[in-house]
C-alpha cells in the first residue's frame, strides 16, 4: 500500500463517515442475501445506530473510550457469559413435553405467591448413576493419558524445532501449523482408513509378514488416544516451542563445561525451566480433550465412554434438556480448575521481561 | 555438546504421523474402487461424483456464508477486544473481559454448543428474536468462539508493535481515532488478515457447536460430512478432504511468499 506512506490531510469524520456508510451498505446487502428478514434489519439498525452514535459523541466532544470497550464486552457477555447462566438456571428444572421442553423455575397462582420449584435433583441423578460417574472418569483418565503421549512426542519435536537453525526452523514451524489449517473433522477421518480391519497399517503389517491376523485397532480406547494425540498435537508443540526457543544456549554450555552429562543437564537445567511451556500445553491438549465429541463418536467403540459424547446423546437422543444442562455444569466445574491453572501460568510468563 | 541421533529420529516420525493420515487421504481419493482401503486403479470418479451431490454443494454454499459473515463479526469484535485490552490501561470490567477472550480457546465445545442454544431458545421465548435456529444463530455461535483466536493474535502483535509510533501521532495532535486508523490498523493488518482467515477456518472446520444452534434447512459442510462418516469410509469424503488440502496449500503457499517479499521490503 503507497497510500498508507503519504501524510493524509482528509477530514477524518468525513472519512469515518464514508467508511461507517459503506460498511452499513454492505452489511445491509450481505445480510438480505444470506441471512432472514428479521435478522437482517436486526444487523441493519445495529450497524446504523453505531455509526450515529459515533458521529453524535464525535460531535458532543465525548471520550470514544467506553463505547470502544463496550463493544467486545457487550458481545461476549450477552453470547459467552450469559449462556452459562441459562445453562444453570435449566439445569435446575425438570423435563417437560413442551416447547421448550423444560419446567419453569416458579409459578405464580391466582392470589400472586410465587411459588419456586427450582431443584437439585439433576444433580442428585447424575452423582448416584454409575453410567454418568464413569463417564467423568473415563473422560479424564482418556484426556490425561493421550496429555502425556501428546507430551511425550511434541516435546522432542518442539526442542528439535526450537535448537534448529533459522530457514529450517520456520518451515518446521508451517510444517506443525499446516495440518491445523486443513479440516480437524476429515483428519480424524483419515484414521479410520489406517486403523480399520482392513485398513493400511493392517494390510502393511501383513505384507511385511509381522501378523498373521489383522489387529482389531477401530473402535477401541487406542484408536481414541491416537486421534486426540493426532489432532492436539500442534496445541503441545506450540507453546513448548515458544519456551525452548527462548531457553539461554550458555546455560547448557555452562552445564556441559562442568561435567553433567547431556542427559542429567536436560533434567536439571532444561526441563525445570521449561515447565511452563510443558503446563501451558498440556492444558491446551487437556482441558478440550475432556469434553472431546468427534473423536471418540468416530473412533471410539460403543463402551468408549466420554462425558462429551454422554452429553450429546442426553441432548440429542433422549432429549433431556435439564440432565444435559446439568451434565455440562459438573463438566464446567471439572475443567475450571486447570482452565485458571493455565491462566495464571500464562500471566506469568506474560509479566516476565 | 554432541547432537545425537534421538532427536531427529523422534522429529521424523512425527512429522510422518502428523502427515501420513493426510498422504493417504489424498491417495485413496483417486482410487477406483469403493472400498477405501484396496487399490483399484487410479480413477476421478468421486471428484464427478461430489460435484453431482446437491445435498454437498449447499452444505459447501451455507458454510461458505456462515464463515465469511462470522469471520468479519470476529475480526471486528476480536479487535477491538484486543486493543482494548493491550492499550487502556486498567478500566473496570477488564478482568471479565481478559477471562472471556481466553476462556473460548479451551471451552469444550460441548458446553458452548449447548449453552448458546439455550440462550437463542430463551431469547426467542422472551423477545421473539432469533425466531428459530439457522443461519443466524450459526454465524453469531461461530463469530463468538472465533473472535477469541483472533483477540490472541491481535494482541500478540500490538504487544510486539513500537507504541513509539502511536505516541509520536499523539504528540503531533492526532486524535485517538485518528491514531487508530492512520496509525495502528495499517501496522497491525497482516496480523487481522491472519485472524480472519483462522476465524474463516474454524468456522468452517466446526461440527459441534454448529449441530446445536443450527436449525432445518442449515446444515453446514461438516454436519453433512460427519452423517456420511457415520455410516463408514466413503471415497467422495476423500475426494472432497483432497480438495480442502489443496486449497489450503496453495493459500498457505501465497501467504508464505507475500509475507517473505514483506519481510524483504521493511527488513
Amino acid at each position: 500500500m503507497s497510500g498508507a506512506s503519504e501524510p493524509r490531510r482528509a477530514g477524518l469524520p468525513l472519512r469515518i463517515l464514508a467508511l461507517g456508510l459503506a460498511g452499513l451498505g454492505g452489511a445491509v446487502a450481505v445480510s438480505f442475501l444470506t441471512l432472514s428478514a428479521t435478522s437482517a434489519l436486526l444487523l441493519s439498525v445495529l450497524v446504523a445506530g453505531g455509526v450515529l452514535y459515533f458521529l453524535f459523541s464525535r460531535f458532543m466532544g465525548w471520550s470514544d473510550r467506553w463505547m470502544v470497550i463496550a463493544v467486545p464486552l457487550l458481545w461476549l457477555g450477552i453470547f459467552f457469559l450469559v449462556p452459562f447462566f441459562v445453562l444453570g438456571r435449566i439445569s435446575l428444572s425438570e423435563t417437560m413435553i413442551a416447547r421448550p421442553p423444560y419446567s419453569p423455575l416458579w409459578e405464580t397462582d391466582a392470589q400472586g405467591n410465587v411459588e419456586i420449584i427450582a431443584s437439585l435433583q439433576n444433580y442428585w441423578f447424575i452423582l448416584g448413576d454409575a453410567l454418568y460417574r464413569n463417564a467423568y472418569l473415563s473422560s479424564i483418565r482418556i484426556a490425561a493419558v493421550s496429555t502425556v503421549f501428546a507430551l511425550l512426542l511434541g516435546y522432542p519435536i518442539a526442542y528439535y524445532i526450537a535448537r534448529s537453525p533459522e530457514p529450517r526452523r520456520s518451515f518446521l514451524l508451517l510444517l506443525v501449523v499446516l495440518p491445523f489449517w486443513t479440516s480437524f473433522l476429515l483428519r480424524v477421518y483419515a484414521w479410520i482408513g489406517f486403523l480399520r480391519r482392513d485398513g493400511v497399517i493392517n494390510n502393511i503389517l501383513t505384507w511385511l509378514g509381522v501378523i498373521d491376523e489383522p489387529l482389531v485397532m477401530m473402535q477401541t480406547d487406542f484408536a481414541v488416544y491416537i486421534g486426540i494425540v493426532y489432532t492436539y498435537l500442534p496445541f503441545m508443540i506450540l507453546p513448548l516451542y515458544a519456551n525452548l526457543v527462548k531457553l539461554d544456549g550458555a546455560l547448557l554450555e555452562a552445564a556441559s563445561d562442568l561435567g553433567a552429562s547431556p542427559m542429567v543437564t536436560f533434567f536439571t537445567v532444561t526441563l525445570p525451566l521449561s515447565l511452563p511451556g510443558v503446563i501451558a500445553g498440556s492444558m491446551l491438549v487437556f482441558i478440550p480433550a475432556i469434553g472431546e465429541y468427534v473423536i471418540p463418536a468416530l473412533l471410539g467403540g460403543p463402551d468408549t465412554l466420554m462425558i462429551g459424547r454422554t452429553l450429546w446423546d442426553e441432548f440429542f437422543s433422549a432429549r433431556d434438556w435439564p440432565v444435559a444442562s446439568a451434565v455440562a455444569i459438573i463438566m464446567l466445574i471439572l475443567v475450571v480448575i486447570p482452565m485458571m491453572w493455565l491462566q495464571s501460568v500464562q500471566n506469568r510468563q506474560e509479566d516476565r521481561p | 555438546m554432541r547432537r545425537g541421533w534421538f532427536l531427529p529420529i523422534v522429529a521424523t516420525l512425527g512429522f510422518c504421523f502428523l502427515y501420513a493420515p493426510i498422504a493417504s487421504l489424498i491417495i485413496f481419493s483417486f482410487n477406483e474402487s469403493r472400498l477405501v482401503t484396496v487399490w483399484g486403479g487410479f480413477s476421478t470418479r468421486w471428484y464427478g461424483e461430489l460435484l453431482a451431490d446437491g445435498q454437498m454443494l449447499a452444505a459447501a454454499w451455507i458454510s461458505l456464508k456462515v464463515g465469511v459473515l462470522a469471520a468479519t463479526i470476529a475480526t471486528v469484535i476480536g479487535t477491538l477486544a484486543a486493543f482494548v485490552l493491550t492499550r487502556f490501561g486498567k478500566f473496570r470490567g477488564k478482568l471479565l473481559l481478559t477471562g472471556m477472550v481466553t476462556a473460548p480457546l479451551v471451552m469444550p465445545e460441548v458446553i458452548i454448543g449447548l449453552s448458546l442454544l439455550l440462550l437463542f431458545v430463551a431469547m426467542e421465548l422472551a423477545l421473539g428474536w432469533p425466531a428459530g435456529r439457522g443461519l443466524t444463530t450459526v454465524v453469531i455461535a461461530h463469530a463468538t468462539f472465533t473472535s477469541a483466536y483472533v483477540a490472541v493474535i491481535a494482541q500478540s502483535r500490538l504487544r510486539d508493535m513500537d507504541e513509539s509510533l502511536e505516541e509520536a501521532a499523539r504528540d503531533l495532535g492526532a486524535g485517538p481515532v485518528r491514531v487508530f486508523f492512520d496509525i495502528t490498523l495499517p501496522v497491525i493488518a497482516p496480523a487481522l488478515v491472519s485472524g480472519w482467515l483462522l476465524a474463516f477456518t474454524l468456522s468452517l472446520d466446526d461440527l459441534v457447536i454448529a449441530s446445536f444452534v443450527s436449525g432445518p434447512g442449515a446444515s453446514t459442510l461438516p454436519m453433512v460430512i460427519f452423517s456420511k462418516v457415520r455410516l463408514g469410509v466413503s471415497p467422495d469424503v476423500n475426494a472432497l478432504a483432497t480438495i480442502i488440502i489443496v486449497i489450503v496449500a496453495v493459500a498457505v503457499t501465497i501467504a508464505g511468499l507475500l509475507l517473505m517479499r514483506q519481510s524483504k521490503r521493511t527488513g
